[in-house]
Order: structure tokens, then C-alpha cells, then sequence
């Protein structure tokens, strides 16, 4: 047909027309002999299977991995909760059944017939949770009166249970009801509506590990949707277990101690930066939020002035205030701007421009240098030493010190903080930078922000030679039969911008804040061990130089924020401490205490002291 | 502006061969939406559904007003609309499923895999047209299909969307026989596509994609998902025995225990309620259509015409067998919808589009060029 080639060929066309028709009788004739094969053949059979013995699914839910302090105490586990499901099919006539249910475990009927048009489409043969968590007296009549209520069932279902109330809420976090988007993401694979995922916290972070995977049977049922026979079953896998770092009564000591106080309190292990405790206050209880947190409950938690629902640990930013000053002096020294014997003279104040810098202490420090600077929180020295070395360095050495960014804990949300430099500025406030205000944050008190997580891997840092760790919140992560899964090592994420020399006078300056004759802190030296630390109280609204202010009338959100970090044995730490008390006032009298009666409680030093709260001796 | 000739060779038959399988459709899609339905009025699936053949159809009648030659002519312009479409999925693609299928132009979300199969189809038709000859075609004369066919198939494989992907391979690979190739293409296509198999199954397919036809051989494996409902669909089917349970008395149906019910597996609720009886019927009915589409095929004059028909059949033909042959049991669980009956908007519109065409050459059966 070449030549023909717009127009067919007359018996090319009738071959392969006659080609294709053969293949589409013989496919037809091959679906109508399956047909009748199923239909007429098998057709009995199936028509028996269909009406008598009803095959249907039934899901089983997993567990979730349970989780372990580092001493392998339970802090999150399941436990069997007992949920009512209809199957609508079953239960004919529907609402007489969900009435006399009702009436038996007295629920109104209104709120359970809710739970049924809530799930709208659903399937008939499909179970709808009537009601979560029933309790033993409501399952015992349900159980008693089960004949008279076809199609209603009690399922048991692995509910999460937080074992200590309260107790290290923010670290472990919550879970919640996966939404509709999450759903329909392919994040989540085993996933079902109505299961609940990790919200915040762990729960959240380690979700691929804790979740395992759906099980489920294929069973036989009666006409009253009862179940006769299993056929097959595919058993759920538990979730992994997850091994924290964190000590369990060293947390519940500090929330303890944290008592009646706005605040967080962070202990890292400084040889491999172990979170020991990660403690903010106020706290929530996890276990309202199973099953779906009721709407008075989240109102209340949004509504509470103390934020229960942030871990001021790391969501929180604040001015470090005297702490800082530690940071200053490694700048300092590292640039070569003061040395060991430098000296400030401090009279009380500092005269920059036209404008007079108070140095807390009135009375001024007299000839001072850089260790003693420390030991007694001296606003002069530092005024001097940061001027000369100047905003640009300060930063680049508190950004080699992991302030301004992320510690890269495993927990979502976490705050950078803030460090100012002067392109900073000018970007964002469209103005230069002010000498004068480098001053202010040599001490701290400036535009700079931290975490108390990223204060606490500092001073760990500082204590232990110079190593920042990454903040390590899970050791390991095992099967429930202990075969571990995968264990996560420490991890160093960088090295404090400084040589030994300095190191060693920043710790000497620290011991002598504890233990030196004039230290701020020296009220709460403890028998027995060594701490260095740094106090600090950070303004929340600016004093004019020489203002007077009564600070017992000063209202409360008005108040100074407190500080403390430390770490012990100073010779050879093995616990680091940061202590933020919003509104505490001052670092030696409301933060310190906290720390030293931990550090008491961790090194197991006898008898526990309590802590001395109240009298303030000296302030910053 | 319409010649009154072409009036006069309008193809009756054909349209009320398709307007009856639409009609079975509406009855059988209002039996699957209705189980377990006790809301106000109609469905809102069955009054969407009405809402896309009625589009469907006027699309189809507005298909009759340009002649199919013109189709030659436009072919490559249509066939990189389409390949655009693929590409902006992967842009702008909605994700459903797992994969992304869907594009969304203004209010209307459509698959463009879809409208790929008719791109492809005309393509084909086109290059073919003028390079078939009696000897059948050598290797050379595939080079050009092979790129055409291979690059939408490359795009709908990696949405992962498998089963359009291999769908419009098997309407490509009967094009391409229908024309006729050389024995020795046929046998050596043949010996490669049999030696991809294994590549194919190490290296292409998903571990999901190879749980499923694992599933189809040894359906216990999967007791939960995929053999369940192989094993739900042939109890519905089978239960249905000679008559049928009766309209709306499918108990199967009625209780959900099909996933899929109103769309891939919808033949398994006709099959029940409708036995064995309403089940032959629209074979019949189908059957009717395809060898019409054949003879639209064989009495059209043109070359084009010819080879398109018979893709646009092929097409139709493969969707009717795969699907009607997952839900017996006889294939592999693939997600492709039975033509008029499933629901699903871009399925019925693919289709009507065809038909249009279908009709658009039957009515111009006589002229030549």
C-alpha cells in the first residue's frame, strides 16, 4: 500500500481488523467463563460466605515504646484502657441500644450519639468509638448487660500513661490526635484517624522510633457482630523503648526546689553533655492531653501569666545579665586587651561620654583585676575590658561559645538567643553602633539574649576544659526486649575559643565566686565539694543611673531576673548547672541555692542542705 | 456551517451504545454510593459524577465540529500540552495517595495522565499514518513512537502511578502491532520486553508495587490490606450467583467491605445485586462498543482515521479488561477505572473525549483526503 498511503488499504485493513477482533472475543469470552465461573460454579459458596459467616477486620493498635531515665526508672509507659465501639450494623435498631447504653453507664445519650454522626460516612461494619477510657464500673455493667447491647463492644486499647505527674512534662512532652493533613501526608504510614502522635517534646522528636506499627485480624463474626472465629492475625511491633539521660530524682528535685517560682533549671553532665535535668516552670500534666485536651483545660494553660505550655529551658530568651561576664573575660583575654595582671580602678561607677555606668556595688571595687573582676561580679572591670575589645569581637567569641544559635538538642522550638554585632544593628534598626552600648552587653545587659540550655553547655564548656557537647537528651533506643536499636554517642560540636591559660583564670575567678572571701555567691559553698559558678540578675526594665528603687515594692513582673550557673567538683566537674528564676531578683539568693542543694543531691553529699532562700546578702 | 451529509452519517448507534453504558453506570455508581448513606437527597459522589458525564457529553458533541484531520496536523502541539501537564505536576502537583496525580486549574482538579493516553493515541495515529507500509515496519520507523511513548510513560512511572504508566505502553504496544511490524521487530520487542521483566522487578518496582503482585499470586500474604480485598471482591461477585441479590440489596456492598467501591471495584456491586445476569449484559454492551469502535476503524478511509479509531478502542478495550479482570481475581490489584462505570471525573471525560472522536470519524467515514 505504499503510494496509498492517506488512504487504507482495503484488505490490509480487513486482516488486522479481523486480527483485533479475534482478541476481543476471546478476552471477553475468557471474563464471561470467570464469571460464570464465581458467579454460577462457585456462586453457592459464596453466597453462603457472604451471608453467614460475615469475614471482617479488626485493627490492633501498637504499643508505644516506653521511656527510661538513665538509672532505667519508668517515666512513660501503657496502660490498658478500656474504649466503648458500636458497629452500627450490629447494633439494630441503633438508637434504642445507644439509649439503654446511656442509661447504664449514665453518659448522655446526646454525647454519645455525637461520637456516631462525627464519623459521618463511615463505614456500617466499621467500629466508632462511642467512648474513650471507660472506667472498671462503667466496663462492669457494659460487660453485665453485653446481651442486651448487640454490637457494642470493649476494645482494649495501650494508652500512654505518664507515671510521674508533672514531672519533667516539657522534656518528655505529648501526644496528640493526628489531623486530617497529617493523615493524608505520607509521614506517617501506620498511622489511623483517631491515632494519636507525638505533639511536643520526645514524644515528638523520637515519633518514627516510639510509634511501631499496626497489627490487625481478619475474624469471623455472628449476626450480633460478636466474634466466633479469628481466621488470621498479623501482630502489631511495639514501638522502641528510648533510654534518656536524664535523672529522674535530680528532676523531681529541682521542679521541687522550682516550687512557687517562674523559671527553668538545666544540669548537663560537662564529660559528654547528658541532659540530667531539664526542669521549667509552671509545668502541665501530660495526661490531660490523651484522648484530646478538654477546651477548659487549654484555655486555662494559655491563659496562666507563667507560660506552663513553653520549656523555658530552651523557648525561652534572656538577657544573661553577670553571667555574661564570663564570656567577656574570655574575649578579653583572648584578645589580648587585659591580661592576668591587668587592673581596673573601680570607684563605684564608670564615666563613658557623657554618661556615668553604676557598678552594682556603690562603693565601688577598688584596684581590681580580672579573677577577683569575677569572683565579685565587678561592673567597672568589665565596662573597661569590653570597650577596649569592642562589640564585633565580643560576638565572634560568644558565637564560637554556642550563644546566638541552635545547641542542636533533639527537642523542636528551640530559641538561637541573640547576639549583636554592629551590622546587626544597622540592619536592623537602621542605625549605627553605640559605644555606650557595648558596655552594656560586656555585662550582659544589652541586646543580648540566651537560653538557659545554651548557658548551661557554656558552662559546662568552661568546666571541662573547653569542649561543647551537644546537649544529649536520648542515650539509646532499644527494642522492647533490649536489643538496642541504635545508640547515639556524644557528640562534640565545637571547642570554646580559648587557650588553656584563660580557661584556667575564667575557673579560678569562678571557684573564688563560691569560695573566695568576697565571692557573691559564697553563701552557699557546701562541705565536701568545690563549685564555680557565676551569678547574675538581669534587669527587666532599665534603672536610671542613681535611681532609688524599693525593690520590695516593685511589682512582681518588674523584678529582676536571677541567675546562676556552675559547675562541680570544680577540679573535676561532673555536673553543670544553669538556674534562671524569672523575677527572682538576685542570682546569689534565689538561683544559687537551687544549684548547690542539686549539686548536694547528685554528688550525694551528706546531709542534703536546705536551700537558704530569702536573705539577699549581695546583688548581680 | 455543518454539511448536511454529515448529519445524514451521523453514527446513532454508537451514541445510544454509549449513553446505555452510562446509564448502567448512574444505576450502579447510585447502588455503591448509597450503602451506609442516609443523607438529604442524592449523593453528593452520584450528583458529581452526573455533573461530569453531562460535561463529558458536551465535550464529545463539541468534538464533532472540527474534522479529525485536523487532529493530524495539531498532533505534536497536543501532545506537548500534555507532556507539559506531566512536567507541571511535579511543579505544582496536588499529592493524593501517595503520588502526585492531580493538577489544579482554577476549580478543577484534573490527572493528566488521563489526557496523555488520547495525546499519545494521536500522535501515534500520526506518525503511522505515514509510515506504515505492507512489509510492516522495521526498527527504524519505531525510533520516533518509542521516543513519543517513552517520555509521558517515564513521567507517569515516577509520579509512581504504574498502572497508567503500563496502560499506556499496552495501548502504544497495540498500536504499533495493528499497523503491522516485521517479524523479526515483532519477535525481538517481544524477547525484550520479556528479558525488562526481571530488571524491572529488582530495580523499578516499589516495595508496595511488588507486595501487590505478590499479593495477587498468594493472597494470604497480605491478610489486612490488598488479599482482603481480592478475597471481599470475589465473595461480592460470586455471591451474586445468576440474578443477583437485588438492587440496593447488596450485602457486601452495604456493609463497605470493599475499599474501593465506587470506583476501581464498582463491578463487584453490580455483580452482586445484578448477578450473573446484569453482568453479561454490560460485557455485551461493552463488547458492542469495542466492535463498533473496530468497524468505525475499517470502513473509515483515511489512514489517520483508521489508526486512530482503533488506538482510541484499544484504549477503552485495555482499561474494560484490566479492571473487570483485578476485580475477578485474574490480575493484580492496579488502580485503573472501568470505563462510564467508575467514578471519577478525568476517567469519564478521557473517555467521552474518545468517543467524540470515535463519532467525529465515523461521521466523516467518506471522505478521503
Amino acid at each position: 500500500m505504499s503510494g496509498l498511503n492517506k488512504n487504507p488499504d482495503r484488505e490490509w485493513i480487513k486482516q488486522r481488523i479481523m486480527l483485533a477482533s479475534i482478541c476481543i472475543v476471546m478476552v471477553f469470552a475468557l471474563l464471561l467463563l470467570r464469571l460464570v465461573y464465581l458467579q454460577l460454579i462457585k456462586g453457592e459458596e459464596y453466597r453462603r460466605l457472604s451471608e453467614t459467616n460475615c469475614v471482617r477486620l479488626k485493627s490492633i493498635k501498637s504499643s508505644r515504646g516506653v521511656i527510661y531515665d538513665r538509672n532505667h526508672a519508668l517515666l512513660v509507659d501503657n496502660r490498658p484502657a478500656f474504649d466503648l465501639n458500636i458497629v452500627l450494623e450490629d447494633a439494630h435498631p441503633v438508637e434504642e441500644t445507644v439509649e439503654r447504653l446511656a442509661a447504664l453507664i449514665d453518659v448522655s445519650k446526646q454525647e454519645l450519639m455525637e461520637s456516631i454522626k462525627k464519623e459521618g460516612d463511615a463505614a456500617f461494619y466499621k467500629p466508632v468509638t462511642l467512648k474513650r477510657d471507660i472506667s472498671r464500673d462503667q466496663l462492669a455493667v457494659v460487660e453485665a448487660h453485653k446481651f442486651d447491647l448487640p454490637g457494642i463492644h470493649i476494645d482494649i486499647e495501650p494508652t500512654r500513661h505518664y507515671i510521674h505527674e508533672k514531672t519533667a512534662a516539657h522534656l518528655l512532652g505529648y501526644l496528640g490526635q493526628i489531623n486530617r493533613n497529617e493523615l493524608e501526608s505520607d509521614r506517617y504510614p501506620n498511622v489511623r484517624s483517631g491515632d494519636s502522635i507525638g505533639r511536643y517534646g520526645i514524644e515528638k522528636s523520637f515519633e518514627p522510633f516510639l510509634q511501631g506499627k499496626r497489627g490487625g485480624r481478619q475474624v469471623e463474626v455472628d449476626v450480633n457482630g460478636r466474634v466466633i472465629k479469628v481466621l488470621k492475625t498479623v501482630e502489631p511491633l511495639s514501638g522502641n523503648d528510648l533510654h534518656l539521660a536524664l535523672d529522674l530524682e535530680l528532676q523531681k528535685a529541682a521542679e521541687q526546689l522550682l516550687i512557687g517560682n517562674d523559671g527553668a533549671v538545666v544540669a548537663i553532665d560537662p564529660s559528654n553533655g547528658d541532659v540530667l535535668v531539664m526542669a521549667s516552670t509552671p509545668s502541665f500534666d501530660q495526661n490531660d492531653f490523651i484522648g484530646g485536651i478538654s477546651n477548659k483545660k487549654w484555655k486555662a494553660l494559655m491563659a496562666d501569666p507563667g507560660n506552663p505550655m513553653t520549656n523555658k529551658a530552651i523557648q525561652a530568651e534572656y538577657p544573661p545579665a553577670s553571667t555574661y561576664k564570663i564570656l567577656t573575660a574570655l574575649a578579653a583575654l583572648e584578645e589580648k586587651t587585659i591580661d592576668r595582671f591587668t587592673t581596673s580602678f573601680c570607684p563605684g561607677y564608670y564615666t563613658f561620654g557623657k554618661r556615668r555606668y553604676q557598678c552594682w556595688n556603690k562603693h565601688g571595687h577598688g584596684e581590681i583585676n580580672v579573677v577577683d573582676a569575677i569572683a565579685q561580679s565587678c561592673d567597672v572591670f568589665f565596662y573597661q575590658a569590653g570597650e577596649k575589645t569592642g562589640v564585633d569581637a565580643l560576638a565572634q567569641y560568644a558565637m564560637g561559645s554556642g550563644f546566638g544559635r541552635s545547641t542542636q538538642i533533639k527537642l523542636d522550638h528551640e530559641k538561637r538567643g541573640l547576639i549583636p554585632t554592629s551590622s546587626w544593628k544597622k540592619k536592623r534598626y537602621k542605625e549605627a553602633w553605640q559605644a555606650g552600648e557595648t558596655l552594656s552587653i560586656s555585662i550582659g545587659q544589652g541586646f543580648n539574649l540566651v537560653t538557659p540550655l545554651q548557658m548551661a553547655v557554656f558552662i559546662a564548656a568552661v568546666g571541662n576544659g573547653g569542649t561543647l557537647y551537644r546537649p544529649r537528651i536520648v542515650t539509646s533506643i532499644a527494642e522492647s526486649n533490649g536489643n538496642v536499636v541504635k545508640s547515639i554517642e556524644p557528640e562534640i560540636t565545637g571547642g570554646l575559643p580559648a587557650s588553656k591559660e584563660t580557661l584556667e583564670l575564667l575557673q579560678k575567678g569562678l571557684l573564688k565566686v563560691v569560695h573566695g572571701e568576697r565571692g557573691t555567691a559564697r553563701r552557699i559553698q557546701v562541705k565536701g565539694v568545690n563549685i564555680a559558678g557565676k551569678t547574675g540578675t538581669a534587669q527587666v526594665f532599665s534603672r536610671k543611673a542613681g535611681e532609688k528603687f524599693d525593690n520590695e515594692k516593685l511589682i512582681r513582673t518588674l523584678r529582676d531576673h536571677a541567675w546562676f550557673v556552675c559547675y562541680a567538683p570544680a577540679e573535676a566537674p561532673t555536673i553543670a548547672i544553669s538556674v534562671i528564676i524569672e523575677h527572682g531578683e538576685h542570682g546569689s539568693s534565689t538561683a544559687a541555692p537551687i544549684a548547690s542543694a542539686l549539686i548536694q543531691k547528685y554528688l550525694k553529699l551528706d546531709p542534703p542542705m536546705e536551700p537558704a532562700l530569702g536573705t539577699s546578702i549581695e546583688t548581680q | 456551517m455543518f454539511d448536511r451529509r454529515l448529519i445524514e452519517n451521523f453514527d446513532w448507534g454508537f451514541l445510544i451504545v454509549i449513553l446505555l453504558i452510562c446509564s448502567a453506570g448512574l444505576v450502579i455508581l447510585y447502588s455503591a454510593v448509597s450503602a451506609g448513606y442516609d443523607g438529604q437527597g442524592l449523593h453528593y459522589l452520584f450528583k458529581k459524577q452526573g455533573m461530569w458525564m453531562g460535561a463529558g457529553f458536551i465535550i464529545m458533541m463539541s468534538a464533532l465540529v472540527i474534522d479529525f484531520r485536523e487532529l493530524d496536523k495539531l498532533n505534536l502541539l497536543i501532545y506537548a500540552i500534555c507532556v507539559g501537564f506531566l512536567v507541571a505536576i511535579y511543579l505544582f502537583g496536588q499529592v493524593g495517595g501517595g503520588a502526585r496525580r492531580w493538577l489544579v486549574i482554577g476549580f478543577v482538579r484534573i490527572q493528566p495522565s488521563e489526557l496523555m493516553k488520547i495525546a499519545l493515541v494521536i500522535s501515534l495515529a500520526s506518525v503511522y499514518s505515514t509510515s506504515a507500509c505492507q512489509e510492516g515496519l522495521g526498527f527504524r520507523n519505531l525510533i520516533k513512537p518509542a521516543i513519543l511513548c517513552l517520555i509521558p510513560f517515564g513521567l507517569i512511572v515516577n509520579q509512581p502511578d504504574l498502572g497508567t504508566g503500563l496502560l499506556l505502553l499496552l495501548i502504544a504496544g497495540s498500536i504499533t502491532v495493528f499497523v503491522k511490524v516485521e517479524k523479526k521487530v515483532f519477535f525481538t520487542l517481544t524477547a525484550l520486553g520479556l528479558s525488562i521483566v526481571p530488571l524491572v522487578w529488582f530495580v523499578g518496582l516499589k516495595a508496595y508495587q511488588k507486595d501487590r503482585i505478590l499479593t495477587f499470586l498468594d493472597p494470604d500474604r497480605d491478610p489486612l490490606g490488598a488479599g482482603y480485598h481480592i478475597i471481599q471482591s470475589k465473595i461480592a461477585i460470586g455471591s451474586g450467583m445468576l440474578t443477583g441479590k437485588g438492587f440496593l440489596k447488596g450485602t457486601q456492598n452495604a456493609l463497605s467491605f470493599l475499599p474501593e467501591q465506587h470506583t476501581d471495584f464498582i463491578l463487584s456491586v453490580l455483580a452482586e445485586e445484578w448477578g450473573l445476569v446484569g453482568c453479561s449484559l454490560l460485557l455485551i454492551l461493552y463488547f458492542i462498543l469495542l466492535l463498533w469502535g473496530l468497524n468505525i476503524a475499517y470502513s473509515c478511509r483515511n489512514m489517520f482515521g483508521s489508526i486512530l479509531a482503533f488506538g482510541i478502542t484499544a484504549m477503552i478495550f485495555w482499561q474494560i479488561f484490566i479492571n473487570i479482570g483485578m476485580v475477578m481475581g485474574l490480575m493484580p490489584v492496579v488502580g485503573v477505572p472501568l470505563p462510564l462505570v467508575s467514578y471519577g471525573g478525568s476517567s469519564v471525560v478521557t473517555n467521552m473525549v474518545g468517543f467524540g472522536i470515535l463519532l467525529n470519524i465515523s461521521m466523516r467515514k467518506f471522505t478521503t483526503n
